[in-house]
């Protein structure tokens, strides 16, 4: 039994470390600009202007991350 | 009108599925070459046959469960993997093209799995660290592959075709990659991320979008319309850093 835990044990950290190594990894500063992204949306969608303001939010969201990011690594 | 936005759509999705499981694929298959140059075919081929089996059964059981996922949830989740995952490869490859990064170099990925391998002394019956060597090297490889054909072909309800594309570059890869044998550096390999990651944050908008309830203009068109403008932003951002970068003798003084 405690074999068995020990294994299922070593499973999650594992599964957690791969998912954590892919999304966050040494890009911490991505995954944060997704999640404000979605969350600057979110807010957007329940004023009532998802689709007009999103269309051009959405995407510029994306670039200023991209920028930050590339602009960043650069600088090391 | 529909067979215009479905053919869009498939022919993005198609590109994207096609070009992350070539890109993957030469990585893994010179690392299978490497191992079989070096230790013998059969423990690389063995190796190789149940990493595909158990990537395989990864699509065949995460697959059919991610479409009872309702629709939104799953294009918003999707749509930030997407994301996340696209900007990571655009990233890497704009500042290789700009020279702040090493080019990822397979001849020097051949010569370090080789030189690893010679320093192990020979296996008795099976060869198990050629084995496990070739089999970590496809399923870690083949993970991305897995992620993208799951997230693209299940948001866009096209899994089969996405499996199909995986399966067809899969073949015709590891066919011409055997062929070419040890000459996969003149892959333009950096450009193919590019492209790559173009069309990952193309779809990770639009799906981001879709999931919190964002209608684009056009539909499935719009998708193009994302490609162009993230090329536009990558070819700036690679002209600009390029211009920045320190020249020889700057970096001499």
């Amino acid at each position: 039994m405690s074999r068995f835990s020990a294994l299922l044990r070593r499973g999650v950290v594992g599964f957690g470390r791969f998912w954590w190594d892919f999304l966050v990894g040494d890009t911490p500063e991505l995954f944060l600009a997704v999640v404000a992204t979605i969350i600057v949306i979110s807010v957007i969608s329940v004023a009532g202007h998802a689709s007009a303001v999103a269309v051009v939010v959405l995407p510029a969201m994306v670039i200023a991350a991209l920028v930050i990011s590339v602009r960043r690594a650069a600088r090391h | 009108m529909i067979a215009v936005t479905v053919s869009t759509s498939s022919a993005v999705l198609v590109g994207a599925v096609f070009l992350a499981c070539a890109v993957e694929m030469v990585e893994a298959l010179t690392i299978v070459l490497a191992v079989g140059h070096t230790r013998g075919w059969r423990s690389a081929f063995e190796g190789s046959a149940l990493a595909i089996l158990a990537l395989g059964a990864l699509v065949a059981v995460f697959g059919p469960a991610l479409v009872h996922v309702p629709l939104n949830t799953l294009r918003l989740i999707v749509g930030s993997v997407l994301l996340i995952f696209g900007m990571q490869w655009l990233r890497k490859a704009i500042l290789r093209s700009a020279g702040l990064k090493a080019k990822h170099d397979e001849d020097e990925a051949y010569a370090k799995a080789v030189a690893e391998l010679s320093n192990v002394g020979p296996g008795v019956n099976r060869d198990r660290v050629a084995f496990v060597m070739a089999f970590k090297g496809v399923f870690l490889e083949g993970l991305e592959v897995v992620i993208t054909v799951l997230t693209l072909g299940t948001s866009a309800h096209r899994l089969g075709l996405a499996a199909s594309v995986a399966a067809v570059a899969l073949v015709l890869v590891g066919a011409i990659g055997i062929g070419v044998s040890r000459q996969l550096s003149s892959v333009p390999e950096n450009a193919m991320k590019m492209g790559v990651g173009v069309m990952l944050v193309s779809f990770g908008t639009f799906w981001t979008g879709e999931g919190l309830h964002v209608r684009w203009p056009g539909s499935d068109a719009f998708l193009l319309l994302f490609v162009a403008i993230y090329l536009l932003v990558v070819w700036a951002l690679v002209g600009v850093l390029r211009r920045e970068a320190p020249t020889p003798e700057e970096v001499r003084a």
